[in-house]
């Protein structure tokens, strides 16, 4: 940690991590700087360990010879329904999720309700049912749980958490720490529908949209590449922050610079324009069924195909590559051929004035 | 996207780019009034494919920017009394007061809430007759007709728990106290198209003669942005100083007059604090005598409360054009996006954030 804290004072274009400030903040749990830092500064220096610093959406452990994925991740959305899905499938769909982004095949998970008094017995029974298909389609069972109820005031409805683990039926080492210079990016298909359609029934910006959620289990996707023997490198799902949090995140653990070109990145026409209109950038909007999976050059184009046949990869895209190994940096070409930096945010994107 | 892609196409740019190279012979200094456009010259890299001879200088027609701390702090002191409901654009939330922004109040039990519509605000004003609703009115001209809209819905439906804390801003008078500083280098501007398409331009006809600068009224796409520079540099290069309308599939020579006679039946003009740039008068936009029980200020008693600005942040030289976001000595090391010194460094418009965001750190480094 020393070592790098040295490296990162002395470099200009990699300030040194920001100060939390005194009180917690919404922008602390948005995906960006902000919430780097609070684990960088806040979490990580009381439980920093070997498996931990790996740094990836699951982690991976070897346990009496048999490699597990161990995740955990609690789910807060609100409203909890929306177009195209409710908490209770982005409770399963995220969690396998994060699973399959070691490559794991998952099995089992927890949930854990807090459940704040007065919530409706009848939106519960649908949030509960839609876990329970969810998990169907994802062949995971849930074989734990717990339940807490808080005072009326004290909670928003429906809180969610849920872990989960899968087991490792290969010998990749996929994460940021195995993408090399010369890798090349693919994505499972249009960006940012999730975010929009959250977003177009949240109090206050209420707008008419037909965009319904992206989310989605990807552990069939991850499954067929595996099994086909793709050399996968990293996979990350493209939650908070989307698409460009995720490269710089990877750009970072990874040191390399990675480059993507904007006419490629698939985005749905009427996601671009909800994005136009309240000045969002859609690299930068949440997804809940989509990744980038950074896979060796050599094996791209069957990559490709192999994730157009499954259900969940239907417009996959080869989006850009790595192409160096210094770092860290995100470029993107846009439309009119000129690249520039994309940077991280440091909290939510905002509806702009104008 | 229909009527998007067309104004983003390489080729035209290119064509454009092309033919402005060609006709520039002399160096020239053009500035583009708003932060919009701002954005996008960053945020295609246009800066780089315009000859070396021209200079863009970003100009002050970022809201959030130019919106003087004392207001912040008015609007932070109003979120966080308790009665208070307190209702703004999104990104006015993490602009820095004095001590706090928006989202700290948040943070602190305030009850901050992101509109997309200063209407919305008057929706949660009716929903929530027992507490205060303050819609917090930013902004230049284009922003100005919604907010009389809010003001005007407000007293018809005879609401008397909303009020709105106005920081109105009008674009003329700033390019006009620019044009008059000793310091200017500003030889020609790209007009801001929104704001014209609410206003029209035969307000800038004056400005045009009496300082013999070319204005033309520019859209905000690639390829609105490098025609506007060409057909200014065009002026320039003939010796001509008119305004002309490059923006034409948006606006009109009078504006929409409807939208200005609701301006006018809400507002008044008056003089205006400008972050950065001082108080101009006449710059700025004030509640008429008739809506003035809507005015936050006066219903929260803080109409003789004033803040100095603080002297570290260089952004009044940002905002007047004089310098460039990377020549500060804070830029990404003392004032990133995170910890902003300046409003410049906070909106997604304003030009140190543009800067920061899509040219880096390292942009400061190879000037």
């Amino acid at each position: 940690m020393d070592k790098t804290k040295n490296k990162i004072d002395l470099t200009l274009s990699c300030p040194r991590p920001l100060e939390p400030g005194d009180r917690v903040l919404l922008a602390h749990g948005g995906g960006g700087k902000l919430m780097n830092s609070l684990i960088e500064t806040v979490f990580r220096p009381a439980f920093s360990n070997p498996i931990l610093n790996q740094n990836h959406d699951s982690s991976v452990m070897t346990v009496n010879g048999v490699r597990l994925a161990f995740t955990t991740d609690s789910y807060v959305v609100h409203p909890p329904f929306f177009p195209g899905g409710d908490i209770g499938d982005l409770a399963v769909n995220g969690t396998v999720n994060d699973l399959s982004m070691s490559g794991s095949r998952p099995l089992y998970l927890s949930a854990g309700f807090i459940l704040e008094e007065g919530f409706p017995m009848e939106s519960l029974k649908r949030v509960v049912q839609s876990m329970s298909r969810a998990a169907a389609v994802a062949k995971v069972q849930f074989v734990t749980g717990d339940t807490k109820v808080v005072d009326k005031g004290k909670g928003d409805g429906i809180f969610i958490n849920t872990a989960g683990i899968g087991v490792i039926e290969h010998a990749l080492t996929i994460g940021p720490k195995s993408v090399q210079p010369g890798d090349v990016l693919l994505v499972n298909g249009d960006l940012g529908r999730h975010g929009i359609a959250v977003m177009a029934v949240r109090e206050g910006l209420e707008f008419q949209t037909t965009i319904e959620s992206d989310t989605a289990p990807l552990s069939t996707l991850v499954q067929d590449l595996l099994s086909n023997g793709i050399r996968a490198h990293c996979l990350r799902d493209l939650t908070r922050g989307g698409l460009a949090s995720a490269l710089n995140e990877i750009a970072e653990s990874a040191r390399v610079t990675i480059a993507i070109d904007e006419s490629q990145i698939p985005v749905r026409e009427d996601v671009r324009g909800a994005c136009e209109i309240l000045g969002f950038d859609p690299l930068y909007v949440a997804n809940e069924g989509r990744l980038v999976a950074f896979v060796d050059k050599d094996d791209a184009e069957r990559a490709l195909a192999l994730m157009n046949q499954n259900p969940h990869g239907a417009g996959s895209a080869v989006i850009g590559s790595v192409t160096k190994e210094t770092g860290p940096l995100v470029t993107m070409k846009n439309r009119i051929g000129v690249s520039r930096i994309v940077d991280m945010l440091s909290g939510e994107q905002l509806p702009r004035i104008c | 996207m229909k009527y998007l892609d067309e104004y983003r196409d390489e080729k035209g740019v290119r064509q454009l780019v092309q033919e402005l190279h060609r006709i520039t012979t002399k160096p020239w200094t053009i500035m583009e009034i708003c932060g919009g456009q701002t954005h996008s010259i960053v945020k295609y890299g246009l800066d780089e494919l315009i000859p070396k001879n021209l200079t863009l200088v970003h100009g002050p027609g970022c809201p959030v920017c130019v919106t003087p701390l004392e207001l912040i702090d008015k609007a932070v002191q109003i979120a966080s009394r308790p009665e208070v409901i307190f209702c703004s654009f999104g990104d006015m939330l993490r602009v820095p007061g004095s001590k706090y922004d928006l989202f700290a109040v948040k943070a602190r039990g305030g009850d901050v809430r992101i509109v997309y519509s200063p209407m919305d605000a008057v929706k949660v004003a009716e929903q929530n007759p027992m507490k205060q609703v303050v819609f917090f009115a930013v902004g230049f001209e284009t922003t100005a007709p919604a907010n009389a809209m809010a003001a005007y819905q407000a007293r018809e439906r005879g609401l008397d728990n909303f009020s709105i804390l106005v920081s109105h801003v009008l674009v003329p008078p700033a390019m006009e106290a620019l044009l008059s500083s000793p310091d200017n280098k500003v030889q020609g501007f790209l007009a801001a198209g929104h704001v014209c398409t609410v206003m029209g331009f035969t307000e800038y006809v004056p400005i045009a003669r009496k300082y013999k600068v070319p204005i033309v009224v520019t859209g905000f796409e690639p390829l609105d942005i490098i025609q506007g520079i060409l057909m200014c540099v065009k002026q320039l290069e003939e010796g001509r100083f008119e305004v002309e309308n490059q923006y034409a599939r948006s606006v009109r020579e009078k504006g929409n007059v409807p939208a200005q006679e609701l301006i006018r039946q809400v507002f008044q003009v008056v003089p205006r604090r400008w972050r950065g740039l001082g108080e101009i008068p006449q710059s700025g936009l004030g509640l008429r005598a008739e809506f003035k029980e809507l005015d936050a200020e006066r219903r929260f008693g803080l109409a003789d409360f004033s803040v100095e600005e603080p002297a570290e942040c260089m952004a009044g030289a940002v905002l007047r054009g004089v310098k460039k976001p990377r020549e500060c000595a804070a830029f990404g090391t003392r004032c990133t996006p995170e910890r902003p010194l300046g409003a410049p460094m906070v909106s997604s418009e304003g030009a140190c954030a543009a800067y920061f965001r899509y040219k880096g750190v390292e942009a400061k480094k190879h000037g």
